[in-house]
């Protein structure tokens, strides 16, 4: 119905002529007789815009977003507000339908942005180099992998098992790939167990990998547990919350020889799952083995201040095989939203965020531990997420508080068979302390109602549920 | 020509960072509303930051202006036609932005409980229907973010197969004129690249490729090609071309880039393909955003399906009497694993499932034809006149979606450059074709105009160029010096590599 052309019949007949061929069919004759599908697809006739609209917007009623729940889920992506002005400027036409800039002189306005995002991400993290972005968080993590290997000649690598978990395994895919082994070191207390991790470090290791806050929101020692990867010549590469970047200190300061991570706090929406992107900060020393695109200043022939890609050199479409990453197109649009959140926030908005979080989740993680069945899961110092245990089958808790339009946390078990007791519980600027304190009382209710065995109507339950009624 | 300064080349560029003064602000933030303790109370000093990051202190009016002027020295596809081959610059339906924002999709937890994102999932298990049609391959990943990140996903997924048949290669095959990701992705993916010629119907060259095959014996492990490639032209040797690989016991990959030729009219799984990525942001619609977000799916084969990346979308028959459901499926023995955070670029999904809706499979059908016309037509109005004499098309034969035109002779003839073509032409208002890309041939233009162009764009395009060459044909000075009327005029990218400044210097 919708079809987005505007060839006339008229206009078709035209065109036929001036290529000399009778039919459009006849352009196809280059296809084989058998490889042409000769049948029309099996997929539903097209549909108009109204049409279109009702059944996404049906589909995306029967799921329940922070819009209707309130979201106490983090784990690498949260349900931040976004100001207005992101949607307003990631909206118009000059930023969302543009090619990558390879015409620098009629796409300054999205290099421009992405120095001022690369001088941003390079002050949050205290590195002096940063691409353009790259897609999300983990991949992201994983293409330091590959710079650690080019840059050191080693090709074993050293993980915390605090590093998000699927950061953790697509580093492992990649590494299948590029051929190196991946050594994993457990937490203890919550933290990353520095002996561990010392023993595990040795001359063959090309990077360690660590991330702070870690998946359990632990605030890691970075600059101490770096000392293993210094003293070996590894790489220190540093996974970090951008949003806990206005108030500690930063991976650069930590001795980071890399630091990265998902992008999603700044500026962008939940979506779930993506797209977002990932950011990817280096020292001076790597910056032409740095993956993804990078705007550079210069000037025109006229002396005019210009920005240009730079540093093209490393990149596939011209070093082809011997590139230093394969990305193309990656996340310049999520990127622009980033920094214009980071405007808006500004120096002083930007810490006062950081604090309001650190504070909040304080608050939170006290208000959950005095409920009855609820302790700590570890005492480390935390940001902006904790973890507890629950003195209850987590899934099932989870559920009944799920019922007062609260999601309150993420399940530690589907990652760390070891915290199967474990709820992860995130806080963003948007969860009030009236919210804390009625999740605290769910989460009490939900706790008791478990251990008297008051599971009555939860068969009946999954059954609505399993139809799709959020 | 009279050089006088536009007002927006008048106009100094200034970052936001430059913009910014002390005592300025835009966001009001809530109370904390809980006890004010001192951060050091809850955190140790040691881990805590100084001094906050040198962001910008500016107000919202000023950031809005600051951005929209900016955005003002962006060429977009909104505005132009933009040729840019290889790269699918179609039409990005506003409605896919709308329903893209709707709240249960937009603000829709990645982590939620599977049974409480149902229509998420079922629009992810249905796009994948839609893609394993329009594909003819059975099965789908929508994991990969891009491109580039399919064609890893597939690298990956063929070490796998063949690890899982005992078997270890070490080598890829990839003609000349492929795009610069699938070397590059072989590398990552701990191969060699062996590269196969093309003929002179633009082509593989079926000897050269038995001769690599027979050299590598044993060890090829894919041949990655893209179908109609990099040319313009299909491949009609493409079913041999499959059986000599398979029986060399190679998977053959597909870079998708180029779907936008074939959709309805033909299908790389039925062409002898294992492996396709499709590029979401190209053939179906999502915007480009100035280099991304786009997303990446695959499509492959029975035969590597159980190495998929995890998790995988999928449907579950209902039971008494309530109707399927849709689920994330980790448990996949298997699969090579996550390629990235989560479930995949889920916005794009939305956005091309409401494109395939729009249009239907009759519609994406037509699109594709509309887009070969175009093309046709396009290249059928540049073989005549001046075009015709200094940019001769490099493989003269019917063309699909998009083609390759020599600007040899014009260097030769005028002393113009492609380069020097390509910066007049902003002059004139359009963006230009890829240029220097495929390597194979020399000074290349590559033009594809997709469906979306009306006939009237495409003439005045060929209109463009002629009058180009003609101004060259009496002053080739003013195409070398070329642009005149952008925001900035050509610029100085040797020094901005040589000794680069990537970020601004900040007090």
């Amino acid at each position: 119905m919708t079809r987005y052309t505007s060839a006339t019949p008229d206009d078709r007949q035209e065109m036929l002529d001036a290529i000399g061929v009778g039919s459009a069919a006849e352009l196809f004759e280059q296809i084989p007789e058998p490889l042409r599908l000769g049948r029309p697809l099996a997929l539903p006739d097209g549909m108009s815009e109204a049409e279109v609209y009702e059944r996404l917007r049906e589909l995306s009623e029967r799921n329940a977003s922070a819009e209707e729940q309130v979201c106490f889920v983090g784990a690498g992506m949260y349900d931040h507000y976004v100001p207005a002005i992101v949607d307003a400027i990631t909206s118009r036409s000059e930023f969302l339908t543009p090619y990558t800039p390879y015409q620098p002189e009629i796409s300054q306005g999205g290099l421009q942005v992405m120095f001022e995002f690369q001088t941003a991400m390079s002050e949050l993290t205290g590195l002096p180099v940063s691409n353009a972005a790259l897609y999300e968080g983990p991949s992201a993590l994983a293409s330091a992998g590959y710079l650690a290997i080019g840059a050191t000649k080693r090709k074993r690598f050293v993980i915390s098992r605090g590093v998000h978990p699927h950061s953790r395994e697509t580093l492992r895919t990649y590494a299948v790939g590029y051929g190196a082994e991946v050594v994993e070191v457990g937490l203890e207390g919550g933290l990353t167990d520095a002996a561990a991790l010392a023993g595990a470090v040795d001359g063959e290791t090309a990077a360690v990998f660590l991330q702070s806050p870690n998946f359990l929101g632990a605030v890691e020692d970075v600059e101490a547990l770096g000392a293993a990867a210094k003293e070996h010549g590894a790489l220190l590469v540093v996974a970090c919350d951008p949003m806990t970047l206005g108030i500690l200190k930063s991976p650069g300061e930590c001795g980071a020889d890399i630091a990265l991570g998902e992008g999603q706090p700044l500026g962008n929406r939940l979506d779930f799952g993506g797209p977002s992107f990932g950011f990817f900060c280096a020292t001076e020393e790597q910056i032409r083995r740095m993956p993804g695109r990078i705007a550079g200043e210069t000037e025109d022939v006229d002396g005019r201040r210009g920005f240009v890609l730079s540093l093209q050199t490393r990149e596939q479409h011209i070093r082809r095989e011997k590139a230093t990453n394969n990305i193309c197109t990656a996340q310049a649009l999520n990127a622009l939203g980033a920094m214009v959140h980071l405007a808006w926030l500004g120096r002083h908005g930007f810490r006062e965020l950081g604090e309001l979080l650190v504070r909040r989740t304080a608050y939170a993680r006290e208000r959950l531990t005095a409920v009855n069945g609820v302790e700590l899961l570890h005492e480390a110092p935390v940001a902006r997420e904790f973890a507890v245990r629950l003195d209850a089958p987590v899934d099932k808790v989870l559920q009944r508080i799920a019922e007062r339009g609260i999601a309150a946390g993420y399940p530690l078990g589907r990652d760390y068979p070891e915290f199967e007791d474990g709820l992860l519980v995130a806080i963003t600027e948007r969860r009030t302390k009236e919210q804390i304190d009625e999740l605290a009382d769910a989460l009490g209710a939900a706790i008791a109602a478990e251990r008297g065995g008051d599971a009555g109507t939860d068969q009946a339950t999954e059954a609505t549920i399993a139809e799709g009624v959020a | 020509m009279a050089l006088t300064e536009t007002p927006m080349q008048a106009e100094k560029a200034r970052t936001i960072f430059e913009k910014s003064k002390a005592g300025r602000r835009a966001a009001a933030l809530p109370d904390a509303g809980v006890p004010e303790q001192p951060l050091a109370e809850l955190i140790p000093e040691n881990l805590l930051r100084a001094e906050p990051p040198r962001l910008p202190e500016i107000s919202e009016p000023e950031i809005v202006r600051h951005y929209n002027r900016l955005s003002r020295r962006n060429f977009d596809l909104d505005t132009g036609f933009y040729p840019l081959g290889s790269c699918t610059m179609k039409h990005n339906p506003r409605l896919n932005e709308r329903v893209a924002a709707l709240p249960g999709h937009a603000r829709l937890h990645p982590a939620q409980d599977p049974k409480r994102a149902q229509g998420a999932l079922e629009l992810m298990w249905l796009l994948q229907e839609s893609l394993s049609e329009i594909c003819g391959l059975p099965h789908v990943s929508l994991q990969p973010s891009a491109g580039s990140h399919g064609e890893l996903a597939g690298l990956l997924l063929t070490r796998a197969y063949h690890a899982d048949r005992g078997e270890e290669r070490t080598k890829v095959l990839a003609p000349d004129t492929s795009h610069g990701t699938n070397p590059a992705s072989v590398t990552m993916a701990g191969y060699e690249v062996v590269k196969v010629a093309t003929n002179d119907r633009g082509g593989v060259e079926m000897d050269d490729l038995r001769a690599k095959l027979a050299e590598n014996a044993d060890e090829v492990a894919c041949l990655m090609l893209t179908n109609p490639n990099t040319l313009g032209v299909f491949d009609e040797n493409i079913a041999e071309i499959a059986s000599l690989i398979h029986d060399a016991g190679g998977t053959l990959y597909y870079d998708g880039a180029n779907l936008n030729a074939v959709m309805g009219h033909s299908r790389p799984g039925d062409m002898g393909f294992d492996i396709v990525h499709v590029n979401l942001h190209k053939s179906f619609s999502q915007p480009h955003g100035g280099g991304g977000p786009g997303a990446g799916p695959i499509a492959v084969s029975d035969r590597i399906e159980p190495y998929l990346p995890r998790p995988q979308v999928v449907r579950r028959e209902g039971s008494n009497g309530h109707g399927p459901s849709f689920d994330l499926d980790h448990d996949r023995p298997k699969s090579i694993g996550r390629l990235r955070g989560f479930q995949g670029n889920f916005g794009v999904f939305v956005r091309s499932y409401a494109y395939i809706l729009s249009l239907g499979g009759d519609g994406l059908t037509e699109a594709s034809e509309t887009a070969v016309l175009n093309a046709n037509y396009l290249k059928a109005l540049l073989a005549k006149g001046r075009a015709g004499r200094h940019l001769p098309i490099a493989f003269d034969r019917h063309c699909m979606h998009e083609f390759v035109l020599s600007g040899k002779p014009m260097k030769r003839e005028l002393g113009l450059a492609t380069l020097d073509l390509a910066k007049r032409l902003l002059d004139y208002g359009f963006h230009p074709p890829t240029v220097y890309f495929p390597l194979l041939v020399d000074e290349a233009l590559m033009v594809e105009p997709t469906e979306t162009e009306a006939k009237e764009t495409l003439d005045a395009f060929a209109e463009a160029i002629e009058q180009i060459l003609a101004e060259a044909e009496d002053n080739p000075d003013l195409a070398k010096n070329a642009p005149y009327t952008t925001p900035v005029r050509r610029l100085d990218e040797v020094k901005a590599t040589r000794k680069p400044v990537v970020r601004q210097r900040l007090r």
